[in-house]
C-alpha cells in the first residue's frame, strides 16, 4: 500500500515536470543561459491568437468556374481542330452558358451522315475527361466529368494558395496561416498576425498584373487625341493605345499616351525567372529577369532586327519602361523603373511562380487592432487571475484541509493545460482564455463531487479510509459521464467553428481532461497519503 | 454555525461549514410553480423573439458575423457625441449606417454599422469612407480605428448553417450518450431540460434587446458559450440522474417521486456549490474580461442559472411525469428501471 503510493507520488512528479517544461520550452531546448526572464519564455511558446495580437484575417474565395472556363476553351479549341482534320462537318462549338456552366460544350449543326463518325471521334479522344451525351438535332453536349471538374478546382484552390503564400512572403509575417477553409467551397483562410494595412495586403494577395514587352509605335503623347492623330485618326487593329504610368522613369509623363503594337513580343510565361536588383549607378530598384530559351531565340531575333527602335514594358495595362534597343538582347535583362519595394518582390515572384490561376473574392475580412489585443490580453488574464482567487479561497473556507487538496490539484491543472498548449502549439485565443477560465469553475466541480460524497459517508459513520474510498468510487461514475458530455459538446464545436472558438474548444478540452487526472487520481494520492498519516481517531479536515 | 441551512460539523469539536446538510425539499410538489416559472420565462423569450423577427427579420440581435456588413470598432480620445459621428457619416455620402456607443461609456468607444453589400469582390469600400469620413471631421489622432470585420453574405450565410448544426448536433450527441449510459427517457429529458436553457438564454438576448439594451449580440463566440451552457446544463443533470440510478438500485419499494425528491436534496449542496464557483468564474470574466468577451459571459451568466434550475425543476420532474403517465396511476417505482452503471 505504502509502496504503492510512492509510486504515484513519484507519477505525478513526474507529470508536473514534464508539463512545466512543456509550458517554458515547448519541445524546443531550453535556452536558459540567455537571461530571458521566464515570464518571457512562457509567452513565447504560447501561439496567441489574432484576437490577442492583432492582425489581418481574410476569408478569400477562388473563382474556380474561371480555371475550368480556361480549360475547356482549350478543348474547345481541340475539338474544333480534330474535327477540322478529320474532315467532319460541324456548324459551331459553342459554350451555351459560359458564366454558370463552363463545364458545359455544344457541337451543333453535325451533318448527319456523320454524326456515328464525330462521335466515335470525340468517345475515343475525350471520354477519360468528359462525358458525352447526343441532343436530338444532330448537337452533342460535351460536359466535363464531376471528378474530373472537382480535382480542376481543388488543384486551382491549392495552385492560389501556393501563389498567396508566395507573395505574402514579401509582407514578412512571421507566422502567417494559409491554407484551404470550409468544406469544399473553395475557400482560402489567411491569417496574417501583426498586420494592419488590410489595402496593402489585399494589393499584394489578390494584384493580376501581367507584365509584358510590346514595341513601340509611336509616343508618348499628351493625350489620346494626340495619339489617335499621329495614326491617321484610326487605330488599325494590331495596335493599342497604352498611358504611361506616374511612376514612371522619368516621372513627368504622368499623362502620356504610346502607341503599341498589340502582339507582345515577350509576356507572363516567357520568364523563366526574375530577381529583385538595383542599378549600380542610381541606386533604382531593377527587377532582372530571364527568360525561356524559346523566348529567349525570338527575343533575339526580334532585337537584332530592331536595333534603334524602341520597347515599352508594360504591368498592368500601363507603360512602366520604355528602352531604346541599343544591342540585340538574348535571353535576359533588366527592367528599370521607379518601383515601389512591394512592386520590385510581387513582380519577380510573379514572373517566377506565374499569376494567380483563377481570380479571389473576399467574403470575410477583419482587422484586430494591436491595441485592441494587448487590452484583450490584459482582460482576460485579471479576469482569469480573479477567478482561480475566488475559487480557490472559498474551496480552503469551505473544505478547509482538503480545500488544500482541491487548490492543489487545480493548480496542477493549470499547469498540465499551460503545458499542453506549449507542447502542441495549439493556439490561445481570447475565448481560449474564457475555456482556461470555465475550466476551472467545472474542474472544481469534481472536487466538490467528491468531497460532498465523502462527507456524506463519513456522516453515515464510516471510518476516515473508508470514507474516502467510498466517496471516490460513487463520485467517479458522475464525473466520467459529466466530463464526457462536455467535452462531446467541445469536440463538436472544435469541428465547426474557426478561428477563436476553435481556440475555445482546445482549451476547454484539455482543460477537462486534465482534470480527470488532476482531480480524481491526484486528489486521491493527496488524500491517501493524508489518511495514512492519521493517527488513530483523528478525523479527516474535510 | 447551527441555524439555517448551515448545518454542524461532522465531528465532535470540530466544526466545517456545510450547505444544507439535510434538507428535506419536496420537489416534485412545487412541479406546478416551476412549470410556470420556465413557461413565463420561456414565454418572454419567445414573444420577444417573434417581435424581434417583426423588426428586423431575424428572432435575435445577430452579430456582425452572422449578419454581414461591415462593422468598424472606434475608440475616440474623449468622450464621443454620436450624433457628430452620424454627420460626419451623412456627409461623407455613408448610408444606412448604425452607430451605437459600445460597452463601457468611459471607455469611449463607438461601432459603426453598415449594412451588407451584395458586390463582394468591393467588399471593403465601406470601413475607408468610414475611416475618411472621421479623420475629416476630427482629425487623425482623435481616434483609433481597433478593430474591423467585414462579413459577405457567403460566410454569413455558412457561419449560420454551422451554428445551428452544431448546436443539434451537440444536444444528439448527448442524447445518445445518456441513451447508452442511461435509458431513452433520461436522454429525452436531459436534452428537453437543455433545450430549455437553450431557449431561454437566447431569449434573454432578444428581450434585453426589446427593453433598450442595444449592442448585446449573437455572435460566434456566443455560440461557443451556448454549447458550453449545453454541456454545462447537461453536467447538473447527469449528477441528479446518476444519485436517481443509485438510488434506485438500493430501494426499490419506495416510489419514484420520493427517490427524485431525495436525490435531490442529497446532490443540492453540490449543485448549489458548483454552480455557485462557475458562476463566480463567469462573473470574473463578465465584469473584468472586457467588452469582446461581453456577449460570451452574459450568455454564460444567464445560461448557468437557468441550467442549475432546469436540472432540478425541469429534467427531474420529467422523469417522474413520464413514469406516472406510463404507469396509470399505480406509483411503484419500477419505472424507469435504470440500466446498471457501467463503470
Amino acid at each position: 500500500m505504502k509502496k504503492n503510493l510512492k509510486q504515484k507520488i513519484v507519477i505525478i512528479i513526474g507529470v508536473l515536470v514534464v508539463f512545466l517544461y512543456g509550458a517554458f520550452f515547448g519541445f524546443d531546448a531550453p535556452r536558459l543561459g540567455g537571461g530571458q526572464p521566464l515570464l518571457n519564455q512562457l509567452t513565447q511558446h504560447i501561439h496567441l491568437g489574432l484576437d490577442l495580437q492583432g492582425g489581418v484575417h481574410l476569408i478569400l474565395q477562388v473563382q474556380v468556374k474561371e480555371a475550368v472556363g480556361t480549360e475547356t476553351d482549350n478543348t474547345l479549341a481541340r475539338i474544333e481542330q480534330d474535327l477540322k482534320t478529320a474532315k467532319l462537318t460541324i456548324s459551331q462549338v459553342t459554350k451555351p452558358d459560359p458564366a454558370n456552366h463552363p463545364q458545359t460544350m455544344r457541337i451543333e449543326g453535325i451533318n448527319p451522315t456523320q454524326s456515328n463518325a464525330v462521335r466515335s471521334l470525340l468517345d475515343s479522344k475525350y471520354s477519360n475527361e468528359y462525358d458525352i451525351s447526343g441532343g436530338s438535332d444532330n448537337s452533342l453536349t460535351v460536359t466535363m466529368k464531376p471528378n474530373i471538374e472537382k480535382a480542376l478546382d481543388d488543384k486551382t484552390v491549392q495552385n492560389a494558395i501556393e501563389v498567396i503564400r508566395d507573395r505574402v512572403d514579401s509582407l514578412g509575417v512571421s507566422e502567417p496561416i494559409i491554407q484551404q477553409y470550409g468544406l469544399g467551397d473553395n475557400q482560402i483562410l489567411v491569417e496574417l498576425p501583426g498586420i494592419s494595412d488590410l489595402d496593402r495586403v489585399k494589393n499584394i494577395i489578390s494584384t493580376t498584373a501581367r507584365l509584358s514587352i510590346h514595341a513601340v509605335v509611336g509616343g508618348p503623347y499628351p493625350d489620346e487625341q494626340a495619339a489617335l492623330a499621329s495614326v491617321g485618326g484610326n487605330l488599325p487593329s494590331d495596335q493599342e493605345l497604352v498611358h504611361g504610368s506616374g511612376s514612371m522613369a522619368t516621372g513627368s509623363d504622368v499623362d502620356s499616351v504610346y502607341v503599341l503594337q498589340r502582339v507582345a513580343i515577350v509576356a507572363g510565361t516567357d520568364f523563366r525567372s526574375a530577381d529583385p536588383g538595383s542599378d549600380s549607378n542610381t541606386g533604382q530598384r531593377t527587377v532582372r529577369f530571364t527568360l525561356t530559351n524559346e523566348a529567349g531565340d525570338k527575343f533575339y531575333e526580334y532585337t537584332s532586327a530592331n536595333v534603334g527602335h524602341s520597347m515599352a514594358v508594360v504591368l498592368g495595362g500601363r507603360v512602366k519602361e520604355v528602352a531604346n534597343i541599343e544591342s540585340a538582347i538574348r535571353d535576359s535583362g533588366e527592367i528599370r523603373g521607379s518601383f515601389s519595394t512591394d512592386e520590385v518582390a510581387i513582380l519577380s515572384k510573379m514572373l517566377r511562380t506565374g499569376a494567380l490561376p483563377a481570380s479571389l473574392n473576399y467574403l470575410e475580412d477583419r482587422t484586430v487592432g494591436a491595441s485592441l489585443g494587448a487590452d484583450s490580453i490584459r482582460q482576460g488574464i485579471t479576469a482569469a487571475i480573479v477567478g482561480v482567487l475566488l475559487v480557490m479561497i472559498f474551496m480552503l473556507v469551505y473544505y478547509r484541509g482538503s480545500g488544500i487538496n482541491a487548490d492543489l490539484a487545480l493548480f496542477l491543472n493549470l499547469v498540465i493545460l499551460l503545458g499542453f498548449m506549449g507542447f502542441s502549439g495549439a493556439t490561445l485565443t481570447l475565448p481560449g482564455i474564457a475555456g482556461v477560465i470555465l475550466t476551472i469553475g467545472m474542474g472544481v466541480d469534481s472536487n466538490v463531487l467528491i468531497f460532498e460524497r465523502i462527507r456524506e459517508e463519513m456522516r453515515a459513520g464510516k471510518a476516515p479510509s473508508a470514507a474516502v474510498d467510498q466517496g471516490f468510487a460513487h463520485a467517479w461514475t458522475t464525473i466520467l459521464d459529466t466530463h464526457v458530455t462536455t467535452i462531446v459538446s467541445a469536440a463538436i464545436l472544435f469541428l465547426f467553428g474557426s478561428g477563436p472558438v476553435k481556440g475555445f474548444a482546445v482549451t476547454l478540452t484539455f482543460g477537462l481532461a486534465a482534470n480527470l487526472f488532476t482531480a480524481v487520481y491526484v486528489s486521491r494520492v493527496i488524500f491517501d497519503t493524508h489518511v495514512n498519516n492519521l493517527k488513530t481517531g483523528e478525523a479527516v479536515s474535510i | 454555525m447551527h441555524a439555517g441551512p448551515w448545518g454542524s460539523g461532522i465531528e465532535e469539536g470540530r466544526e466545517s461549514v456545510e450547505l444544507f446538510r439535510s434538507v428535506n425539499v419536496d420537489w416534485l410538489g412545487k412541479k406546478w410553480y416551476f412549470l410556470a416559472f420556465s413557461l413565463i420565462f420561456s414565454v418572454a423569450g419567445v414573444i420577444s423573439m417573434a417581435s424581434h423577427w417583426a423588426k428586423t427579420g431575424s428572432p435575435v440581435p445577430l452579430g456582425v458575423d452572422f449578419r454581414g456588413g461591415t462593422q468598424v470598432e472606434v475608440q475616440f480620445k474623449q468622450a464621443p457625441d454620436t450624433e457628430q459621428i452620424r454627420q460626419a457619416t451623412a456627409a461623407a455620402g455613408i448610408r444606412d449606417a448604425s452607430i451605437v456607443n459600445y460597452d463601457i461609456p468611459s471607455h469611449h468607444e463607438v461601432l459603426i454599422s453598415l449594412p451588407e453589400q451584395h458586390v463582394e469582390s468591393a467588399l471593403d469600400t465601406g470601413q475607408q469612407q468610414i475611416h475618411n469620413a472621421l479623420r475629416d471631421k476630427f482629425g487623425e489622432s482623435a481616434f483609433e480605428i481597433r478593430n474591423v470585420s467585414v462579413v459577405g453574405p457567403t460566410v454569413g450565410k455558412q457561419l449560420e448553417k454551422q451554428a445551428t448544426l452544431a448546436t443539434l448536433y451537440s444536444l444528439l450527441g448527448m442524447l445518445i450518450y445518456l441513451w447508452f449510459r442511461f435509458q431513452l427517457i433520461y436522454g429525452v429529458a436531459a436534452v428537453v431540460a437543455c433545450f430549455h436553457d437553450t431557449l431561454i438564454t437566447v431569449g434573454s438576448f432578444a428581450l434585453l434587446d426589446s427593453f433598450g439594451f442595444k449592442g448585446m449580440e449573437i455572435s460566434l463566440t456566443v455560440i461557443a458559450a451556448i454549447l458550453t451552457l449545453v454541456g454545462y446544463s447537461m453536467n447538473d443533470t447527469i449528477v441528479v440522474f446518476d444519485r436517481i440510478r443509485e438510488n434506485l438500485r438500493l430501494s426499490r419499494r419506495e416510489s419514484l417521486a420520493d427517490v427524485v425528491n431525495r436525490s435531490i436534496n442529497q446532490t443540492l449542496s453540490r449543485t448549489v456549490l458548483t454552480s455557485g464557483l462557475t458562476f463566480l468564474t463567469v462573473l470574473s470574466l463578465f465584469v473584468f474580461g472586457g467588452p469582446v468577451l461581453r456577449g460570451f459571459s452574459f450568455a454564460l451568466v444567464v445560461g448557468i442559472l437557468i441550467g442549475t434550475y432546469s436540472s432540478i425543476a425541469v429534467a427531474a420532474p420529467m422523469l417522474v411525469a413520464w413514469q406516472q403517465w406510463r404507469a396509470g396511476s399505480s406509483k411503484a417505482a419500477v419505472l424507469p428501471a435504470a440500466k446498471r452503471s457501467r463503470v
